[in-house]
């Protein structure tokens, strides 16, 4: 067999031995407290709780999942919206996260039983086939960072039928990190930025944001191998005193990125401050259609009444959740008093326990980080 | 039980999915007020089946209704799957030679004849498969648009002379699994829905008791447990077997025997093979002494040829299970409510 046959992608031995590196790196730097580095994808934590990887992260290593759920950011106006338009008669097409994810007083699913027209779809394109079948009019609620908002943006440069718009809740990654770096408390010292979304952007967007911070940056992929040896170069960064951007994930991510998909992407979009569900208002955080594409744009196609739905107050039960602070890595779903309890994927009340890529509905799944370290194999 | 979940006003399709929310639903409003079976086994184990001591025997019975959609898929139909899910509890019990099953068939008005034929051709097909025979039945209609096409009920009787329960496992036990899991599970979601996946997974229903034979003639007393990993797939038996036993189950994944186009198909829509039904495999409790005799035997059923033992039962957090990865460790997550093929 030759050695290129033999590299396995999910290499046990390769993964226990970066593990044992990590557990190195990470005693070396010499602190008292565990260090904290984040990551920005749900991608992330479903790769390290699928594998239990957490098991093998050193106890001076504390690695805190940040605001990287889109669907879990998407902010409750923008659901609110969505429920408007579907109860105005518009069809409203989505993925199928969004569908429970609250609004004030209702989700799109409540609008759903209540005889609204929801459809779930796999992408935009299915919105697009959909519109083309009807004369309805047909909204794409459309949540996703820049990954997904290229797809987006494709579909609307190829003239889609005039009784289709977009609902944009699309977001921006790079300005979030900029929130939680300046976040006062806050002890991140390392970002492991997303392989998928930085294959657009390109590692070079980390740049300004290094230098401005001081924090080092490291792109990783999503295999269990990509994300630990991301965090042994994450961590050896933090030991050394010039912080920059690395890129551990060269098989997919160069420094321009993917040019053509960045330029449909700024000719579609333009960059607008707006609130992320419980973390913050980002100045240019949320992707907004530019005005040529208008027509398309169900904000300005359709007058969304939001003042029904803004008239009951919101569920007391609302107000406790904490998703937002775990977002920020500030506090962790043990934190919530309705985390298990109230708040389950059953009956979500806040939108991290909603989607798959959410650090409620990951930790309800996976258990939390229960501690497998030690366990004792024979009886 | 460690089940201290409330059962809601309303009973909605997860209460139906095989787990958590549906033993809750079983302890909280079925099995309250019936009673056990003194010297066998009744509805509060809330095992397969249940066994009534006769003489020296256990007579064991069992029922479940089967809807499925679609009620033709590749590998098979609701008829075969109503025939093996009812022959596979028995046997899971301990009773590998089924007396005769009992059939209810509820069909919704307008259903094709040759449709009806064609399924209960392949129940005929599965009983001559088991050595069995529907001994008696029932036949109802109902109006259009009041049934999903049709649900058959099975009910079989057995003898058993001694039965396997589902909470015999001690710490230093191994667990086997008697072939690829996820297949039947990932075959129906595959074929369902607009995804247009094109594949070729195909259903593993498939009925066992000729199989369960071989490992209990071999085993004797030292198959301590077993259940068949239907809805909810093995981790949902695995969790059961554990939280009844009072023990940890390690599992060690890379051990799991998972066809490579139903690992495929669970990446690409992001559904764990783990977690979704069998309808043709066993999860069995071994003494560690006989477990490799007991994985020879099965191996040498063409039902067992990709058995394997998968993991083993330690004395530390009993009641949960643990995943080996290969990279790490975590806790097995309960399945709970409908697979909803993941979006993003």
């Amino acid at each position: 067999m030759s050695e290129l046959a033999q590299l396995r992608f999910r290499d046990p031995a390769r993964a226990q031995s970066l593990t044992a590196t990590l557990a190195d790196r990470a005693r070396a730097l010499g602190r008292a407290e565990p260090v904290s580095v984040m990551h920005v994808c749900g991608s992330h934590e479903q790769a390290i709780a699928k594998f239990g990887l957490r098991a093998g992260f050193p106890p001076e290593l504390d690695v805190i999942m940040g605001p990287g759920c889109p669907v879990c950011v998407t902010d409750v106006p923008e659901v609110d919206e969505a429920v408007a338009l579907a109860k105005q008669g518009v069809r409203v097409a989505t993925y199928g996260d969004m569908l429970r994810v609250p609004g004030t007083s209702l989700s799109l699913a409540d609008a759903h039983g209540a005889g609204a027209r929801v459809e779930v779809v796999y992408g935009v394109a299915q919105a697009v086939e959909l519109a083309r079948t009807t004369t309805d009019e047909i909204v794409f609620f459309a949540s996703g960072f820049e990954t997904t908002a290229v797809a987006t943006a494709a579909v609307l440069l190829a003239k889609p039928p005039p009784n289709f718009s977009i609902l944009s809740a699309h977001k921006y990654i790079p300005p979030v990190m900029e929130i939680v770096a300046e976040m006062p408390g806050t002890k991140i010292e390392g970002f492991l930025a997303a392989g998928h979304a930085a294959t657009i952007t390109g590692w070079g967007v980390f740049e300004r944001f290094v230098e401005r911070h001081r924090i080092p940056v490291v792109v990783a992929g999503f295999e269990p191998l990509d994300i630990l040896a991301g965090l042994v170069r994450l961590v050896e960064l933090i030991g050394e005193d010039t912080p920059r951007v690395e890129n551990a994930f060269p098989r997919c991510v160069s420094r321009e990125g993917n040019l053509e998909a960045q330029a449909v992407l700024w000719r579609v979009f333009e960059p607008q401050g707006g609130r992320w569900r419980g973390i913050a208002h980002v100045p240019n955080g949320n992707l907004r259609l530019r005005d040529e594409f208008a027509q398309w744009d169900a904000r300005r196609r359709f007058d969304i009444d939001l003042a029904p739905l803004w008239d009951h107050a919101p569920a007391a039960l609302v107000a406790q959740c904490q998703c937002g602070d775990i977002m920020a890595g500030i506090a962790s779903p043990h934190d919530c008093g309705l985390f298990g309890r109230e708040c389950t994927p059953d009956n979500p009340v806040g939108a991290c326990m909603v989607s798959a890529e959410g650090t409620c509905k990951i930790w309800h799944q996976y258990g939390g980080h229960p501690d497998l370290r030690q366990i004792r194999r024979r009886a | 039980m460690r089940n201290r979940r409330f059962v809601e006003d309303r009973i909605t399709l997860k209460y139906g999915a095989g787990g958590g929310a549906m033993r809750a639903l079983i302890e909280q409003v079925f099995a309250a007020g019936f009673g056990d079976v003194p010297g066998g086994i009744g509805l509060s184990a809330m095992d397969d089946g249940a066994a009534l001591p006769i003489g020296d025997r256990f007579l064991v019975i069992t029922t479940d209704s089967h809807v499925v959609q679609p009620i033709f898929f590749p590998g098979g139909d609701i008829g075969r799957l109503a025939i093996c899910g009812t022959v596979n509890d028995l046997a899971m019990m301990g009773a590998t030679e089924p007396l005769g099953l009992a059939c209810a068939a509820i069909i919704e008005d307008g259903f094709l004849r040759t449709d009806l034929e064609r399924i209960w051709t392949s129940m005929r097909d599965a009983c001559t498969e088991a050595n069995t025979t529907i001994i008696t039945g029932d036949t109802k209609v109902m109006r259009h648009g009041e049934l999903d096409r049709i649900a058959i009920t099975t009910t079989g009787i057995g003898l058993a002379s001694r039965v396997v329960p589902d909470n015999g496992l001690r710490p230093g036990d191994r667990i086997l699994v008697t072939g690829t899991v996820g297949d039947h599970g990932l075959a129906i979601l595959a074929t369902r829905g607009e995804l247009a996946l094109e594949t070729k997974l195909v259903s593993d229903v498939a009925p066992l008791n000729t199989m369960i034979r071989r490992a209990l003639a071999v085993g004797g007393a030292g198959v301590v447990a077993m259940k068949d990993p239907t809805r909810g797939g093995l981790a949902s038996a695995l969790h059961e077997m554990a939280d009844k036993s009072g023990v940890c189950v390690v599992l060690d994944e890379p051990a799991v025997p998972v066809r490579d186009d139903v690992r495929a198909a669970g990446e690409l829509l992001g559904i764990d093979p783990l977690i979704v039904a069998n309808e043709g495999k066993a999860v069995i409790g071994l003494r560690p002494e006989i477990a490799d005799a007991v994985l020879d035997a099965i191996r040498s059923h063409p039902l067992g040829r990709k058995a394997a033992i998968v993991g083993e039962c330690i004395a530390d957090r009993p009641g949960s299970v643990i995943v080996e990865t290969g990279f790490g460790r975590r806790l097995l997550a309960e399945p709970e409510g409908e697979l909803q093929p993941r979006i993003c």
